[in-house]
């Protein structure tokens, strides 16, 4: 039994399941104490509130897998949404059109952060910020004010319910829901996946055990850039604008969301429903300060905040107290 | 002779300020084990990478089966057929035993990779090794010995023309080096051409068919096994000439132990690791904890340096009862500990030579305490050439060093904290020939010279039998014999691993 504890700890799940089972806590505790939490509807607005964060996550996590980072993830969502707004006002060009060059483009921007990085092997974090500010920029060049989107066919797409059981969900949370299961089955189920891994575990072993290092990184950041277009498409949809602040800090709350679900900042572990949840995570919490109606919405950052620094020295202690706890489990199978 | 498989031709590899291969020609038949010698640094494990495409060559030519190649990425020297295995660890500690076995060429089932085909066959693989894990698990579960069995098994499966082992042997036991051996026969019976490379010599003449000797990068020759006696061998490695090479050979006298006991354990016992351990070990004695692999010898070393607890028994130091309850406390004592596997722990490759070489002094005396500049190089510099570490100047980072000389200044780095009782696990491993007599000579003369207490830890019995006054023979995990004088000889330990209590 000990060793199964000890086991479990080591394991490289164990943050995921103390998200998870922290979730249902919260989220049991919610029922508890407010009875709106019982309708379904309060969990699948959960969905429909973050799709665009966990399309982005899921990019974010990508990067984080072997190692790198993307800090250009909300400023290309804003980007994606601005140019989508503004092609959508000011020319002809038909709303699927829009979609599929705004999706080009986001994709073409992380290949091209990933061409840097894997080919002069620099800093992913120095290359994604100058990305940021780029993209910031190329926003507020765009347009400073809000653009609105009028576009008929594309607030069809936005109003667009899908009903679920007693509740509904909208076309982002299709598209989220699409995204995660495509993204768990190349991590988990295709050589790509794996690939991305090791890269995270040593980048040289990779290397040297014959891995295609630089395509696999080059793809990642591409992966990102697309998931970050994919992302404003359903920020898109929720706001109906282009806005130069859209998406303003979410690079950082995409990082704290798969790093509480299960992400190492060091690369190599890490999955892909831990990531989902350490977006819904987030999500009931603030759907327990709304319920509450009298805290700021800002307590959402420090409730995170204070999760984010329990995880990440739970995870320092893990890996400290690793080879002692895998030590004492091999060695009482021996004896 | 049928044309060669693999010829190489003029290589020359230059690296910031070393030409670590200048002119050197190699060639690989079918169907042979071909050995490639040298000391430390002198450009082995470099020859392996530029034929693999890490590093691009400076100039020669490659080529295989007559036709030449340009392998510019380990991929690359795979697909040609090239199969590896590094000396240093490459493998995913991350990943899972089977995946690190089958990465990148993973088998699929609709294009997904088949889970349970890869799990399958990574246990039929380790299973002809004789290895017999849960290939579920990560690879850090699991110790170097495993790893490394890991890493052959990767390598013997792809069907390769060239399998290359680079000390694929320096953290097997030898049962494991005898299963290795086993598998490598029959890949050359199927016409495999192996390059191996070890400082074992024994594992060299039972398993090679053809040596070549490279010295500071440069080609020495290329001889039959069977024509070139181990002494000539040696003495081409080295380019001393024979007579030289015999003394180099000979060791002091042994040294006496004084009266005074430094560390003395009465059946100590650690839960689950050591059952009964009695033993004294005096001031300027070399004690020999001979055994078995899993006869608990290094976790009585480990016992004896705070980093296994004493549950039964006691341990007294100076004659007083102790609590090592962790190293800093056996450190404290001034005792140190050189341990067996230095390929993963000690190396700090972004620090210099000489700033790894000071790193436990500096421990020792405190973070806050500055060693003086001067006093930094001093040290480094003898234990440079004491132990003759090649480096272009002791400044250079240690990450640079060849796999062997970076276990030289790990070395180093125990022999400069001046303990009073100095542990060495496995110390000549992955050392060359001439070397190995120096760490030798230089436990024995530490204990003559200045009385430090010595427990000196190999599977090489001759080299236990030359250094050691005292045997403590280990079997189970109990102590079950203690030799010495006379009786100090590889049979006597064999009598007693096998024969139990005397
Ligand atoms: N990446 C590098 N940068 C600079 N110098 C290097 C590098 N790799 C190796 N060298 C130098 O090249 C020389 C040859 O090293 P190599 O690793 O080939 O030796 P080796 O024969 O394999 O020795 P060992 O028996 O210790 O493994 C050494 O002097 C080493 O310092
Ligand atoms: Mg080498």
């Amino acid at each position: 039994m000990k060793k199964k504890i000890s086991e479990l700890i080591a394991s490289k799940y164990f943050s995921f399941f103390v998200t998870v089972i922290l979730f249902a806590i919260l989220y049991g505790v919610g029922i508890g104490m407010y009875k709106g939490f019982m309708k379904p509807q309060v969990f699948l607005n959960l969905f429909i509130d973050n799709a665009a964060l966990i399309i982005v996550t899921i990019g974010i996590t990508f990067t984080l897998l072997i190692g790198g980072i993307d800090l250009s993830v909300g400023a290309v969502l804003a980007l994606t949404c601005m140019v989508l707004a503004w092609l959508l006002a000011n020319t002809g060009i038909s709303v699927f059109a829009a979609i599929a060059l705004v999706l080009l483009m986001g994709t073409a921007f992380g290949a091209i952060q990933g061409y840097l990085i894997a080919k002069f092997d620099l800093q992913p974090f120095i290359i994604t910020l100058a990305g940021m500010l780029f993209c910031r920029g190329m926003t507020a060049v765009i347009s400073r004010e809000t653009i609105n989107i009028t576009n008929p066919t594309f607030v069809a797409m936005a109003d667009f319910r899908l009903s679920v059981g007693a509740g509904f969900v909208s076309m982002g949370v299709i598209i989220a829901i699409i995204a995660l299961i495509v993204a768990a089955v190349v991590l988990g189920f295709t050589r790509f996946g794996r690939n991305i891994y090791a890269l995270g575990g040593s980048e040289s072993s990779a290397s040297l055990m014959g891995l295609p290092v630089f395509k696999t990184k080059v793809s990642v950041y591409t992966i990102s850039g697309f998931c970050s277009a994919l992302g404003g498409i359903a920020y898109a949809l929720m706001m109906l604008t282009g806005y130069n602040l859209h998406g303003m800090g979410m690079e950082m709350d995409a990082i704290a969301s798969s790093v509480i679900g299960g992400t190492l900042l060091t690369g190599g572990v890490g999955f892909i429903p831990g990531a989902l949840f350490g977006v819904l995570i987030q999500g009931v919490i603030l759907t327990f300060i709304s319920f509450q109606g009298t805290l700021s919405a800002w307590w959402t950052k420090i409730v995170v905040g204070a999760l984010l620094c329990v995880f990440i020295i739970m995870q320092a202690f893990i890996t400290e107290h690793k080879s002692k706890l895998t030590a004492k489990s091999s060695l009482e199978e021996n004896s | 002779m049928a044309a060669a498989l693999l010829e190489m031709r003029h290589i020359d590899k230059v690296f910031p300020g070393v030409k670590a291969l200048s002119n050197v020609d190699f060639t690989l038949h079918a169907g042979e084990i071909h050995s490639l010698m040298g000391e430390n640094g002198a450009g082995k494990s470099t020859l392996v990478k530029v034929l693999t495409g890490v590093y691009p060559k400076d100039g020669g030519t490659i080529h295989l089966n007559g036709k030449e190649i340009y392998p510019k990425t380990p991929k690359e020297a795979q697909e040609e057929g090239i199969s590896t295995v590094y000396q240093e660890v490459n493998l995913c500690p991350n990943l899972t035993v089977a995946e690190n076995i089958f990465i990148g060429r993973e088998p699929r089932r609709f294009g997904f990779i088949d889970w349970k085909e890869v799990n399958r066959r990574s246990i039929e693989l380790l299973k002809k090794l004789d290895v017999d894990i849960d290939v579920s698990k990560t690879l850090d579960n699991y110790p170097v010995a495993i790893q490394q069995m890991v890493a052959i098994a990767r390598a013997v499966d792809v069907d390769a023309k060239i399998l290359i082992l680079d000390e694929p042997t320096s953290s097997l036991n030898e049962v494991e080096t005898e299963r290795l051996f086993r598998i490598v026969r029959q890949l050359q019976k199927q016409g495999m051409g192996i390059i191996f490379i070890s400082h074992f010599l024994e594992q060299i003449y039972e398993l090679c068919d053809h040596i070549t000797i490279l010295r500071n990068g440069e080609l020495v020759g290329s001889y039959e096994v069977a024509k070139l006696p181990r002494l000539e061998l040696i003495a081409k490695m080295v380019g001393k000439n024979l007579n030289d090479v015999k003394d180099m050979d000979k060791m002091a006298e042994k040294s006496v132990p004084s009266d005074e006991v430094f560390i003395e354990t009465n059946h100590a016992a650690s839960t689950g690791q050591i059952k009964d351990v009695s033993l004294q070990i005096h001031k300027g004695e070399v004690i020999g904890l001979a055994g078995l692999l899993g006869s608990g010898r290094t976790e009585t070393a480990e016992m004896m340096f705070g980093l296994k607890e004493v549950t039964g028994g006691s341990l007294k130091i100076n004659g007083k009862e102790e609590k090592l309850s962790n190293p800093m406390a056996a450190m404290k004592e001034k005792i140190a500990f050189c341990p067996e596997d230095r390929k993963l722990s000690g190396i700090i490759g972004d620090l210099t030579v000489r700033e790894n070489i000071i790193l436990a002094l500096q421990a020792m005396d405190g973070m806050f305490t500055h060693i003086p500049y001067s006093k930094q190089v001093e040290l480094a510099d003898k234990f440079i050439d004491k132990l003759r570490i090649k480096v272009s100047d002791r400044d250079q980072l240690i990450k640079n060093l060849s796999g062997g000389n970076q276990q030289k200044v790990i070395i180093a780095r125990w022999l400069a904290t001046q303990p009073r009782f100095l542990i060495l696990d496995e110390p000549t491993r992955g050392i060359d020939v001439g070397t190995k007599t120096e760490i030798q000579k230089m436990a024995v003369e530490l204990a003559k010279n200045e009385g430090m207490s010595v427990a000196f830890i190999s599977s090489e019995m001759d080299e236990m039998v030359r250094t050691c006054s005292k045997l403590v023979v280990m079997r189970d995990r109990k102590k079950v014999a203690e030799l010495t004088g006379d009786q100090i000889s590889s049979e006597g330990v064999m009598e007693a691993i096998a024969g139990g209590e005397k």
